[in-house]
């Protein structure tokens, strides 16, 4: 769980960083630039969650 | 694209320059002072033996390697060229300082760097703190001065490709940070989330139910004299950081100072007032966290900003600062007894973004950056944002992924006996208080 979320984390900046380097309408540069921070944001869920599983696995 | 020389400095604003970063390692004092008193008296010397540890590894990896990668404005870099446009990625400049330009912008650029890099590295050691090894610390120190400080500052400070997003695509003046929000303290607080995940919580931190237990710093006097000198040293790093990297002139060092003091009252304030309400009394080692948040969150804009909206970053700082640690103890189970990851991690990314809320930065200068007379409407807000999404998408993978590998040729985490022992009789063979430690062999001699 934890690589995938990383991995989210790792494709939600590249989708940004496509957004701002290749998109020149204002428009459609923003609605890519936020669905990139959208899967970011999923990704660090991802991470997030993983931490406590971790956790409960060593005890 | 050709690259646009390092400002040149007068003589006054070298001056002022040369104090206000020579401040620096008193934010370095503070925040050690502050970890230390957060953690267990058991662990205190370990804390501040560590402090050293981190502060000279980091200067030393950063001469070698680091400055050379990050580079300065006007530096050689590598570019990428991507959609018909350059974009510089990180600096090439020979290591060890040699062939250093001798402008005194570049000197004192790297002089700035290698105080930077190492109260970033200070950063994760109070999130560490009574489970981390010496060894690692300065073995993850290494990690951060060489690649991952470097990398974003270069970004942002030595004509990389956020600095570049207002020339290359129009988002206002492109990124900017102007005290370090970004690149010394979330770069640092991500890295301190990075070690809490992979080394766990304490022992006896959370019950198998996952409740958290108090585990209450030893000396919160040693806490808030640690937020007065980080005060100094902040006023330093804003001052000498605007000047370097917004462009502004000695006189603006008199506005940073006083948007750093409200910045860091209104947030030490709001936490104060905010834990009255919810506990009954004010909390203290919470009140020093969040003024460190609005310390933290002060710097970015601290050049952009007039002082009534400094107020406003430094409240915002300190309710989320006080509401976050919470949230990470009880919810997400992240133990970090210094507070690091809210203050430095969550309050950089708030003034990072209220730079680009509150920030005027169209009408400066700033020096290795192309102007952009076309900005789109809202352009550096959505430049912070830029920034943010490269800090949690980007460099949250990289200083995880380095600490990650780290471990597994060298633990992070201390022996089970060294937590029961507490780090300094383990690894340093004496502890901070030994007046205050009762021996079973003395009290069988003197018959006491």
């Amino acid at each position: 769980m934890k690589p995938f979320g990383f991995l989210l984390l790792l494709s939600g900046w590249a989708i940004v960083f496509a957004a701002v380097a290749l998109l020149g309408q204002p428009g459609v540069r923003i609605a890519f630039l936020l669905a990139g921070i959208g899967v970011e944001v999923t990704g660090l869920v991802f991470v997030v969650r993983s931490h406590p599983l971790l956790r409960g696995a060593r005890e | 694209m050709t690259p646009t020389p390092v400002a040149n400095l007068s003589e006054t604003t070298v001056a002022v320059c040369v104090i206000s970063i020579l401040l620096i390692p008193l934010a370095g004092a503070g925040l050690s002072l502050i970890s230390a008193g957060l953690g267990r008296a058991r662990s205190s010397s370990h804390m501040m033996m560590g402090s050293l540890c981190v502060i000279s590894v980091a200067a030393i990896v950063y001469f070698l390697f680091g400055f050379a990668w990050q580079g300065y404005a006007g530096s050689p870099g590598l570019e990428l060229v991507i959609g018909a446009k350059g974009w510089n990625w990180i600096g090439s400049a020979p290591f060890f300082f040699r062939k250093m330009d001798s402008r005194p912008g570049v000197l004192l650029s790297a002089l700035f760097g290698m105080f930077s890099v190492g109260l970033a590295g200070l950063i994760p050691l109070g999130t560490g703190a009574d489970r981390w090894r010496l060894g690692s610390i300065c073995g993850s120190t290494a990690l951060l001065a060489a690649w991952t400080f470097p990398l974003f500052a270069h970004w942002v400070w030595g004509g990389g490709w956020l600095g570049q997003l207002g020339a290359n695509a129009g988002l206002g003046q492109g990124f900017v940070d102007a005290g370090g929000s970004s690149v010394i303290q979330v770069v640092g607080g991500l890295t301190a989330l990075s070690i809490a995940w992979i080394l766990g919580p304490r022992r006896g931190k959370y019950t198998a139910e996952g409740m958290p237990s108090a585990i209450p710093g030893h000396n919160s006097v040693l806490v808030l004299f640690g937020c007065t000198l980080a005060l100094v040293g902040w006023m330093g790093l804003n001052s000498a950081g605007a000047v370097l990297f917004a462009g502004v002139g000695p006189e603006a060092t008199i506005l940073i100072a006083i948007n750093t003091m409200l910045s860091a009252a209104t947030a030490g304030l709001i936490s104060a007032a905010i834990t009255r309400v919810r506990f009954g009394k004010p909390d203290a080692s919470l009140t020093a966290n969040g003024w460190v948040g609005g310390l933290v969150a002060s710097s970015a804009a601290c050049a952009f900003v007039v002082p009534a909206e400094a107020v406003v970053i430094g409240g915002v700082a300190g309710a989320l600062v006080t509401f976050s640690i919470e949230w990470f103890e009880l919810r997400l189970e992240v133990d970090d007894p210094s507070g690091s990851v809210s203050a430095h991690a969550l309050g950089g990314l708030w003034g990072v973004l209220a730079a680009g809320i509150f920030g005027n930065v169209a009408r400066y200068s700033l020096p290795g950056r192309l102007p952009n007379a076309n900005s789109s409407p809202g352009g550096q807000f959505w430049a912070q944002v830029v920034g943010i999404a490269t800090l949690i998408g980007l460099v949250l993978p990289i200083t995880y992924g380095l600490n990650w590998l780290l471990n597994r040729f060298y633990p992070q985490r201390v022996a089970s006996e060294g937590e029961r022992q507490g780090m300094d009789l383990y690894e340093l063979g004496a502890g901070a208080y030994p007046d205050f430690m009762t021996h079973s062999e003395e009290f069988s001699q003197h018959k006491i």
